[in-house]
């Protein structure tokens, strides 16, 4: 009698403690995604906003080459900014795990752009690409070339931003789960005869794919959804979906068209990464 | 015949410490060896600039008669069972066992990987990961995992000390049995002696970086050319300037009347083990020594005044 009372305090205590997190999820995200949802089927206002009656136009309008095609350039320019994160951040990731004393330096230096805003970090990329800036005038006083080179706004540019943007949160997952893997089973694949390359691709490679799987989640779908980076390195052109969210919420004043892109955009996210974690979660160990 | 691997004056610096401090050694091949020392005297150095994980800071390692100090590991014809197995946790044992054998792009992998894994015993448990195996068996595969290379030298670094006392007893008659068989010189690294003078033909026993005697198990045991490796290797009953073994040292209420030498001594205590009776007896000296007497013979009891005695044969004597 004793003991179930007691047990009923600690699930109603527990009730208590889970309180903040409901109320965080449910007024900044549950609330947030009605309302998005619900202007998506509602029809725009003049100046913004919306007006009844309840409509799916929005989604029909939706479907036309021009937003798909803005959608798949946004697909593959994510992808390519995952890929190209995995790329870099792999080797730096094994460098800071076999670095013995100066690892903490190196995990340091790694989150020291997280020190100044990500619009202060940007504008800083737009200095050093456009026509007069750094690098043309630089390359131009030394005479290597005589017109500057068309470094800003363009998906060059917009890669360069996302990849710069996220190569920390790729990093940083690999290398927890190789800083856990025991050393001596590196040693043990040289000693079988395994050369490096071998040693990378059969033994750490497979051994780290939880930390190479949540790198790509983490990386992929914020660079998908980017509006900031596209906006300001791409030039004034609708490069990514972000940007057409953003466009019809300013400057279009469709409001409901705007849900309706964002309401695609996340369950396409949603179920890509549906079937991607389904495919990872094979039993490993 | 010339030996299968030598090290010649070899020295390891590690932060200002010599962890291997000239150490030379020459081992035949088809035999098993064993570095015995306690922890910290550099046995485990050894084997690893043995294997190539480590870069000498002076001296040279040959195997089979030609200088390996600038081969990577996986230039060198030795292989490694590591204390924690380090098998690849996301292949199962059969990948394991296969993973060198892919390495060297070998034809017939599938017999050879058949024959191993019948070696060890593990057949039937092939598509098993590591985490699905017990500590025995999962040291089963990391054996066959390098026996099946046919190594020049299969490096053993304390492969038993994981398992549990009973496990441990019947592996070390296997892995006797096993190196006999098939021939490959073994080279074990460990802190038991009772493993190493069971197990090897010969040993070398180490101390802070240097071999203090090399030999057979017996040389080693009856003729100990130091204090340490007497000390090491068995109990030593300290009497003036020799030692003798405790089970060579005699107890008695009379001196003895045959030529065996003998000093008075005081009964300090009696341990009761089981099998036999432990007497705890100390010399004018002053030194403590320990006489087993089997049960039922002549009880003795605290203060009892008595005598020990020994064969001058059994006398060890250090410079």
């Amino acid at each position: 009698m004793e003991s179930r009372r007691r047990n009923e305090f600690f699930v109603n205590l527990r009730r208590w403690f889970l309180l903040p997190s409901w109320l965080w999820m449910g007024v900044l995200f549950a609330a947030p995604f009605a309302i998005v949802l619900a202007y998506s089927f509602l029809t725009p206002g003049v100046y913004g906003g919306v007006n009844p009656p309840w409509t799916a136009e929005s989604y029909r309008r939706l479907i036309d080459p021009v937003y798909l095609w803005i959608l798949l350039r946004s697909f593959v320019l994510a992808l390519a900014a995952t890929g190209l994160c995995l790329l870099f951040a792999y080797p730096a990731a094994l460098f800071i795990s076999r670095a013995g004393r100066r690892k903490n330096l190196y995990l340091q230096l790694v989150i020291l752009p997280f020190w100044t805003s990500f619009l202060v970090r940007t504008y800083a990329w737009m200095f050093l690409l456009r026509d007069t800036g750094l690098i043309n005038t630089v390359l131009e006083s030394l005479g290597i070339i005589h017109h500057p080179l068309p470094l800003l706004y363009n998906d060059g540019a917009v890669l360069l931003g996302l990849v710069y943007g996220y190569l920390p949160f790729m990093v940083l997952p690999i290398y927890a789960t190789l800083e856990r893997l025991d050393p001596t089973l590196a040693e043990a694949a040289a000693d079988l005869g395994a050369r490096p390359w071998a040693t990378l691709f059969r033994v750490l490679i497979p051994l780290s794919k939880p930390g190479i799987v949540a790198g790509c989640v983490l990386v992929f779908i914020p660079s998908l959804g980017a509006y900031l980076t596209p906006d300001l390195l791409g030039g004034g052109r609708t490069v990514m979906i972000g940007n057409l969210v953003q466009n019809q919420f300013t400057t279009a004043r469709d409001w409901s068209f705007g849900s309706a892109a964002s309401i695609v955009l996340m369950l396409l996210v949603t179920a890509l990464l549906w079937i991607f974690l389904r495919r990872q979660s094979e039993p490993l160990a | 015949m010339n030996p299968i691997l030598e090290l010649r004056v070899l020295v390891k610096h590690y932060a200002g410490q010599r962890a291997v401090d000239g150490i030379s050694l020459s081992i035949p091949a088809g035999g098993f060896f064993s570095l015995l020392g306690p922890s910290g005297c550099g046995k485990t150095t050894t084997l690893r600039l043995i294997a190539g994980f480590e870069q000498p800071t002076s001296g040279e390692v040959l195997l089979g008669g030609e200088v390996v100090n600038d081969r990577r590991p996986y230039e060198r014809n030795v292989s490694t069972v590591f204390q924690s197995y380090a098998l690849f946790p996301h292949l199962t044992a059969q990948q394991n066992v296969e993973f060198g054998l892919r390495r060297r792009r070998c034809t017939d992998i599938a017999e050879r990987v058949r024959q191993a894994i019948e070696l060890v015993g593990l057949t039937g448990k092939e598509s098993r990961r590591p985490a699905q195996l017990s500590g025995g068996e999962r040291q089963r595969v990391a054996l066959a995992r390098s026996l099946v290379l046919q190594p020049d030298v299969l490096l053993l670094d304390e492969p038993l000390a994981a398992l549990d006392p009973k496990l441990r007893q019947q592996m070390r008659l296997e892995l006797k049995a096993m190196q006999r068989r098939i021939g490959i010189t073994f080279l074990l690294v460990t802190h038991d002696q009772a493993e190493a003078l069971s197990m090897s033909t010969a040993l070398a026993v180490m101390n802070q970086g240097r071999i203090e005697q090399t030999g057979s198990p017996e040389e080693l045991y009856l003729r100990p050319r130091t204090a340490f490796v007497a000390g090491f290797l068995g109990g030593v009953n300290w009497i003036g300037p020799v030692g003798v073994r405790p089970e060579s040292t005699r107890i008695s209420r009379q001196p003895p009347a045959n030529g065996a030498r003998s000093q008075p001594a005081v009964v300090t205590g009696v341990v009761f083990l089981g099998d036999c009776i432990q007497v705890l007896a100390r010399l004018i000296s002053g030194e403590e020594a320990v006489v087993p007497v089997p049960r039922g013979e002549a009880s003795f009891a605290a203060g009892d005044a008595v005598h020990l005695s020994w064969n001058p044969a059994d006398e060890m004597s250090f410079l």
